[in-house]
């Protein structure tokens, strides 16, 4: 039996890389990427207590984050294609045009 | 058989989740996009209807603690409903001017506003987390809209990827709480105060997401560009109604869940406002684009929303309902008269260099544009005067003077940049002799109702406040049961 601090500390070691990926990448597909990670991490943890707990309402929730990401990678996806076509680049330091 | 007869508390939210499917439905069979319009608007006073007469039924949990109705949340389902309807009526018009006019936007309104109106009667995180990201979604679609314009796509863009990392951060604040209270309903976790690492880093996390969508200083960057990119009218959209139900959100969460740690948070609050109202007051000054100076204008009242949820008392929180319903009213009304230039041909209308002279014009959007104005900024006997009166009157009475000082200090300083806009309307020579085309009458009535309601809910603010102060006591009562 492996404690619930392992899964919680990789969970958080997880996000994390997820949070330094979105703040330093430049290509916006591994931005968010990179946010789906973060968003995997927080099923790992939501797991993990609802097993601590033996409750079985994190698990329910996860169904729930794993079908937000899903309706979020179909809409982001298609924005990044939009920005593709206008842009021809999805690279986030040549779409500038809004500023201050 | 209890859920079944409970269903009949959520009939505004059936009644919009209906109209959406049935609008999508048309859409994919009907070549006539007018037909939609009616139809979302037909839906949408409907369950405006239904909603005001929940606000003088009961109040109580539902479905097993996962909903709360009546009370606080009636009122939010009011606001929310009465920005969208008005936003969807000023829609068609406008998308129709600039060749936008397809019926996507309806239907996607409409799913947005089911998002919305789930997030107003959330008494569990877990519903908290669906509204949000039902309205989330289809606003970034909405943002979009225009998929050929850069600037929109752009916006969308923005939007999509700062949202999406908002999104985890507030899922991973939910986990902690999950884990600290073993429960995600919001009674539960009220009984937890200290559960060490796990419970004060979910809170922080779970407060950073809802910063996020309300656009709070620091985490406002993407509201300018994403305000200045989309559609006028889905700003408008995004700036009132999206903000009002989080919002209200926030007052159930905080007034459900929070109780007992108010002077933890307050303090975290109390930072935030400050900033909040110092930067979106100082950084409005130098902005020329309409749209822009609105979006910061928008987080500068943001700021102001913020020292009534620091009072934390009844009279702060209706305060803030009351704020909402002025600042949704008005915002909208402002957006309009700004969407209504915008597509004249000739010049940019969305620079405010631009404005001069128009408020002659076409007299009468030149003068509801001076009473949104006036009540943006605050000054009496507008709607946004009492708004303004009530949060800071609550905070006074807790003692947070330092930071009632600061409002009214920005609110002074805000008063420049909406009165420079009637400069330029009144005061300035017209850039060119463009021709403006006449506005249609459901536009004119909608701005003219606008202004109208702006006027008279600053002269007769007793029976609403009155109303929203019973809706926030009547949840507290709930809370202190359990109930």
């Amino acid at each position: 039996m492996i404690a619930l601090d392992w899964y919680l500390a990789l969970s958080a070691i997880l996000f994390t890389i997820g949070v330094i990926g979105v703040l330093t990448r430049k290509n916006a597909i591994v931005i968010f990427m990179c946010a789906e990670l973060m968003l995997n991490a927080v099923n790992l943890s939501l797991v993990s207590f609802s097993a601590h707990l033996g409750d079985v309402h994190g698990q329910i929730l996860v169904f729930f984050s794993l079908c937000v990401a899903a309706a979020e990678a179909a809409v982001g996806l298609a924005i990044i294609i939009a920005i593709f076509r206008n842009n021809l680049s999805v690279d986030i330091t040549r779409i500038n045009l809004l500023r201050w | 058989m209890e859920s079944i007869s409970q269903l009949l508390h959520f009939f505004p939210l059936i009644i919009v989740t209906i109209g959406s499917l049935v609008v999508m439905m048309v859409d994919a069979f009907s070549k006539d996009t007018a037909k939609l319009y009616y139809l979302s608007v037909f839906f949408l006073i409907a369950a405006l209807a239904a909603s005001i007469s929940d606000v003088f039924g009961p109040a109580g949990e539902a479905f097993y603690g996962m909903a709360v109705y009546g009370g606080t949340s009636a009122m939010g389902g009011v606001i929310v409903l009465l920005g969208t309807l008005f936003v969807v009526l000023l829609c068609k018009e406008y998308l129709t001017a600039i060749k936008h006019h397809v019926g996507e936007v309806y239907s996607l309104i409409l799913f947005c506003t089911v998002g919305m109106l789930v997030l107003v009667t959330a008494n569990d995180l877990v519903t908290l987390f669906l509204g949000v990201e039902t309205m989330s979604i289809a606003l970034y679609v909405l943002a979009g809209l225009i998929k050929r314009d850069k600037a929109g796509a752009e916006a969308a863009l923005k939007y999509f990827l700062l949202g999406a990392f908002a999104t985890g951060f507030f899922l991973y604040g939910i986990a902690l709480l999950y884990g600290a209270a073993g429960s995600t309903q919001l009674t539960a976790i009220a009984e937890v105060t200290d559960g060490g690492l796990i419970y004060w880093g979910g809170l922080a996390m779970l407060l950073v997401g809802i910063f996020f969508k309300i656009s709070a200083v620091p985490f406002h960057m993407w509201t300018p560009d994403v305000y200045q990119g989309a559609p006028t009218l889905i700003t408008a959209y995004m700036a009132t109604a999206s903000k009002a139900a989080v919002i209200v959100a926030l007052i159930i969460l905080l007034g459900r869940a929070f109780p007992d740690i108010h002077s933890d948070w307050a303090e975290v609050f109390q930072v935030i406002a400050v900033l909040t109202m110092i930067l979106g007051n100082v950084i409005a000054l130098v902005q020329d684009n309409m749209k822009r100076m609105l979006a910061y204008s928008s987080i500068a009242h943001v700021g102001y929303i913020m020292v009534g949820l620091v009072a934390g008392t009844a009279a702060g929180y209706s305060g803030v309902m009351y704020y909402l319903f002025a600042y949704t009213i008005m915002n909208v009304g402002a957006f309009g008269v700004v969407a209504y230039y915008e597509r004249q041909k000739g010049l940019d209308f969305t620079n405010m260099e631009n404005y001069g002279g128009l408020g002659y014009k076409q007299p009468m959007f030149g003068v509801a544009m001076s009473i949104f104005m006036f009540s943006l900024a605050g000054i009496p006997p507008f709607a946004g005067f009492i708004g303004k009166y009530q949060v800071f009157a609550a905070a006074v009475y807790e003692g947070y003077i330092g930071l009632v000082l600061v409002g009214v200090i920005t609110s002074v300083i805000g008063v420049y940049y909406y009165i420079r806009v009637l400069v330029y309307l009144y005061m300035r020579e017209p850039e060119s002799d463009t021709v403006f085309q006449q506005p249609g009458m459901v536009y004119k009535t909608a701005i003219l109702v606008l202004a109208i309601m702006t006027i008279y809910f600053g002269i007769q603010p007793g029976a609403l406040s009155e109303i929203f102060t019973q809706g926030f006591e009547q949840l507290q009562i709930m809370a202190a049961t359990g109930r």
